[in-house]
């Protein structure tokens, strides 16, 4: 019975962080979308926290730590005063409309459930559908920086994958902790290079869209 | 033991290469480098003697801890690599010999020398390997080092462009080498020759192998449609390392394709022989005919190096009908003609690369429209010169002769084969290998006659002058081959038995038996040759025609003005010019093999300007393969330059459909 409850519960949290991706997708302002992927930030919190009470892995509880400081406070503080400090035009533009991107979202979820099905099917359940879920939070997060044409978006998107991958990180068991706490320095240093870069475009080009960028290089789409 | 002092020997080369780089530039240092490799050369070559005389010798084996840890570098001398041990240091030694008077005219002698040695350590290191690591870094060094070689001369465009095709055609070769031995050593990965041997791969693997060995080893011999490097790289290196290339390169490309197809497939299908004999035939005919329409000396003998190929590959074929059928006998006596083809193709063409050489630094000319007369400023040169000639065009008393006449007894023997279509295309085969000799005489006539008799087309030639001793020395060392084994062939082809005997158990009858020192292949009442009475015949009759014409016809020395025959310009123009003397022969085979066009403008009456004459000639083999392979390169190329400015997002948006569709083919792949 009990081993059924553990189940249910990271699959409901690995599930949050589905939706979540699916609700960030949805966001067509700036302030919304950060603000929705602090909540995803959380739900990544407490799916790490959960499999760390699961597996009985005090070092996990680390990991779902930094993810709650990094990415659910820090982060989204530093993109609301990025935001204000360059006064961007908050509106998000999308290449496709949001309703296709939607949908090609629902699809590349069904794809990742069925490569998961059909690459383990020994595998032990809550593994597998554990990197089922986290699959389709990296595919998502990828849909997200393939869609949008403001920088901002594309960061965001970007640290949306990386909680992907750190969902499929805490799901098998034994990642050492190394790892994780690298993953998640790297993420930071990647943020700050990119949280630079942005004040750069800024400064020369008085806009984030990164369509000033390409316009600058001769190749106006 | 002769294998140690083998490796000693390359190990030498290759220091000597090292030595050149630190010092090339220093005048003496050419003297010492040729002479030290002349040195190790004629250890080399007595080492392979050596092991091929005692015919008993067993397979000497080496594993130096080089190369693939756990593999290390396997080296084997068994009687085929002694052979061509022999092959190779022969060219190596006659090379250095030559170029010791050769080099000091050389330009750029930086470039040169650090080369030259590490050429002839790698062509000794091909020969010797025993595992298929070791052979194919042999082989990519060979390539490399001759490229080097070809370029030398970098200023000149040509070389240059002859060099970029060169290399693209090694590459090439080497690719089809390097997967004709992953698909020997299969899913274990046993590159070892040792292995290799124990286990041949199965039909279907096997003639895949056959494939890949006959693109791969026939794009460095210059088999026809290969060839198209071969007469652009051989002529633009310095003339002895044309020689080389040229004489013994090509011979390491036909010892990887012994190697390969009669050590390592096991025994063969009979279908095996006909890609061989074809390929072998159409080289040979189209190889000499493309070095007839060639009016440059030294691109002429390149294109009569793939004429020769094809005659060894006939011979190969031949001898892989045979054993198929169990014909043991028939099968030694085609191996033995292709193994003294090759030995005898080693010695004429590098002496006629030396000769060509030695025309080059006297007149600085190639060009046989500019050449003439030298037989009278440079009489041994010519004399040698008129001597491999002779020996390339298969007359008798010479080397070349002997060669061919046993490919043509093996073609004889063909009735014998119980498959019809080996039945048909053997005759047709011989009949394409005896045109092949009658176009290579008039080649060569055109190349003796054009440079050396006549009168000077140029002042270049007028002044030539004999060239220095020991370039006529190296040459002179080859003629003096050439013509031994023309006269006492039977003593080269015992030599050859324990080859034979190693690669299909079987020989030729013992020759030192037969009285007379005749040389009879299959049986007295067949066949037999003697080269020393045709030798003496030939000497005895012509001594006497000299005699009596100098006796009696012209006895009475008149003087009276010049009749002039036709010749009232005195001017060398007009001559008979080399282009003029194939015009018929261009007319007959040039118009369907080349698509040979003659267009005469005559000007209008009463214009001035001079009538004119233009040849336009095609190679088939640019046209039809090379040119559409290159068009679609570039088509592609161009195509795809879009990616090499796209916007971020674009990057990204490729990098995702190319994860989706990967993760897609995962889900749908049962």
């Amino acid at each position: 019975m009990r081993h059924d409850l553990f189940f249910d519960v990271a699959h409901l949290l690995a599930g949050g962080l589905v939706l979540m991706s699916f609700l960030m997708l949805y966001q067509d302002r700036l302030y919304a979308l950060i603000n929705v992927f602090a909540g995803h930030a959380i739900v990544l919190t407490l799916s790490v926290a959960w499999q760390a009470y699961v597996q009985d892995a005090p070092h996990l509880y680390v990991t779902a730590f930094i993810a709650l400081g990094f990415k659910a406070i820090i982060i989204p503080i530093a993109l609301h005063r990025i935001v204000e400090r360059l006064g961007i035009h908050r509106e998000i533009e999308t290449v496709l409309n949001i309703g296709l991107t939607m949908l090609g979202g629902i699809g590349l979820v069904a794809l990742s459930v069925v490569v998961m099905l059909r690459v383990a099917p020994g595998g032990d359940p809550l593994a597998r559908e554990d990197l089922a879920f986290a699959l389709s939070v990296v595919l998502l997060g990828l849909l997200m920086m393939v869609s949008r044409r403001n920088a901002v978006s594309q960061v965001i998107g970007f640290m949306s994958l990386e909680n992907g991958l750190i969902l499929a990180a805490t799901g098998a068991k034994g990642m050492p902790l190394v790892v994780e706490i690298s993953v998640a320095f790297s993420v930071l240093i990647a943020f700050i290079v990119i949280g630079i870069f942005l004040f750069r475009i800024r400064e020369r080009f008085d806009t984030v869209d990164i369509q000033a960028l390409d316009s600058f290089r001769g190749e106006i789409e | 033991m002769t294998l140690i002092a083998l490796l000693w020997c390359i190990a030498a080369w290759l220091g000597l290469s090292v030595f050149a780089v630190v010092v090339a530039r220093t005048a003496i240092v050419g003297t010492i480098v040729y002479a030290a490799c002349l040195a190790i050369g004629m250890l080399g070559l007595s080492a392979g003697l050596e092991h091929l005389i005692a015919a008993t010798a067993p397979a000497e084996t080496i594993i130096l801890p080089l190369g693939l840890p756990w593999l290390g570098a396997n080296f084997r001398l068994d009687n085929l690599s002694a052979f061509f041990v022999l092959v190779v240091d022969l060219g190596a030694a006659t090379a250095s010999l030559y170029a010791l008077g050769y080099g000091r005219h050389e330009s750029e002698q930086h470039r040169v020398l650090p080369f030259y040695p590490a050429f002839l350590a790698a062509m000794n290191l091909v020969v010797l390997a025993d595992d298929a690591f070791t052979f194919l870094v042999s082989w990519e060094l060979m390539s490399l080092v001759s490229w080097a070689l070809v370029v030398a001369h970098h200023h000149d465009r040509e070389n240059i462009r002859a060099g970029y095709v060169y290399l693209l055609m090694a590459s090439f070769g080497t690719v089809a080498l390097l997967l004709a031995f992953g698909l020997l050593a299969g899913p274990e990965g046993s590159y070892a020759f040792a292995e290799l041997r124990l286990h041949p791969p199965s039909e279907t693997l096997a003639a895949a192998v056959l494939a890949l060995t006959i693109v791969g080893t026939g794009s460095k011999a210059g088999l026809i449609p290969l060839h198209v490097w071969l007469p652009l790289a051989h002529p633009a290196a310095p003339s002895h390392v044309s020689a080389l290339m040229s004489g013994v390169m090509t011979k390491v490309a036909v010892y990887a394709f012994i190697r390969i197809v009669f050590t390592f497939l096991g025994p063969p299908q009979w279908w095996w022989a006909l890609p061989v004999l074809i390929a072998g035939a159409a080289s040979a005919v189209i190889g000499v005919l493309y070095a007839l329409n060639q009016s440059d000396l030294k691109k002429l003998l390149a294109y009569s190096t793939i004429d020769n190929i094809g005659v060894i590959f006939i011979g190969l074929g031949l001898a892989l009908a045979f054993q198929t059928n169990a014909l043991g006998a028939a099968a030694a006596l085609a191996m033995a003609a292709a193994l003294l083809h090759v030995f005898n193709h080693a010695l004429f063409k590098s002496l006629l690369f030396f000769g060509a050489g030695a025309v080059l630094t006297s007149t600085g000319e190639r060009n046989l429209e500019r050449l003439g007369g030298l037989i009278h400023t440079m009489p041994v040169t010519a004399f040698l010169f008129l001597l491999a000639s002779m020996a390339i065009c298969a007359l008798p008393p010479l080397n070349g002769f002997v060669s061919e006449w046993l490919t043509f007894q093996a073609v004889l023997i063909s009735p014998q084969l119980p498959q019809w279509s080996l039945r048909l295309i053997v005759p047709a085969v011989g009949a394409m290998l005896a045109l092949a000799a009658a176009l290579t005489a008039a080649c060569f006539v055109k190349a003796f006659g054009f440079a050396f008799l006549g009168r000077p087309r140029s002042d270049v030639a007028k002044r030539a002058v004999e060239t220095d001793t020991f370039s006529l020395a190296g040459m002179f060392s080859l003629g003096a081959l050439c013509l031994f084994i023309g006269i006492l062939p039977g003593f080269v082809i015992d030599r050859l038995a324990p080859v034979t005997q190693f690669l299909l158990s079987a020989r030729l009858p013992v020759q030192a038996d037969v009285p007379w020192l005749s040389i009879i292949p299959i049986s007295e009442g067949r066949s037999s040759y003697n080269g020393l009475l045709v030798f003496l015949f030939i000497l005895i009759s012509s001594l006497g025609a000299v005699l009596v014409i100098h006796t009696f016809a012209s006895r009475k020395v008149r003087r009276s003005a010049a009749w002039d025959c036709g010749f009232p310009d005195p001017r060398p123009v007009t001559q008979y010019s080399a282009d003029s003397f194939v015009q018929p022969l261009r007319r007959v085979y040039g118009t369907l093999v080349f698509l040979a066009r003659e267009k005469v403008q005559m000007p209008t009456p009463g214009e001035m300007s001079p009538a004119r004459f233009t040849v336009t000639m095609q190679d088939l083999a640019w046209r039809l393969i090379y040119s559409p392979i290159v068009h679609a390169v570039e088509f592609s190329a161009e195509r795809l330059n879009v990616l090499q400015f796209m916007t971020i997002r674009r990057y990204l948006a490729l990098v995702f459909s190319a994860l989706i569709f990967l993760l897609i083919v995962l889900a749908s792949w049962t």
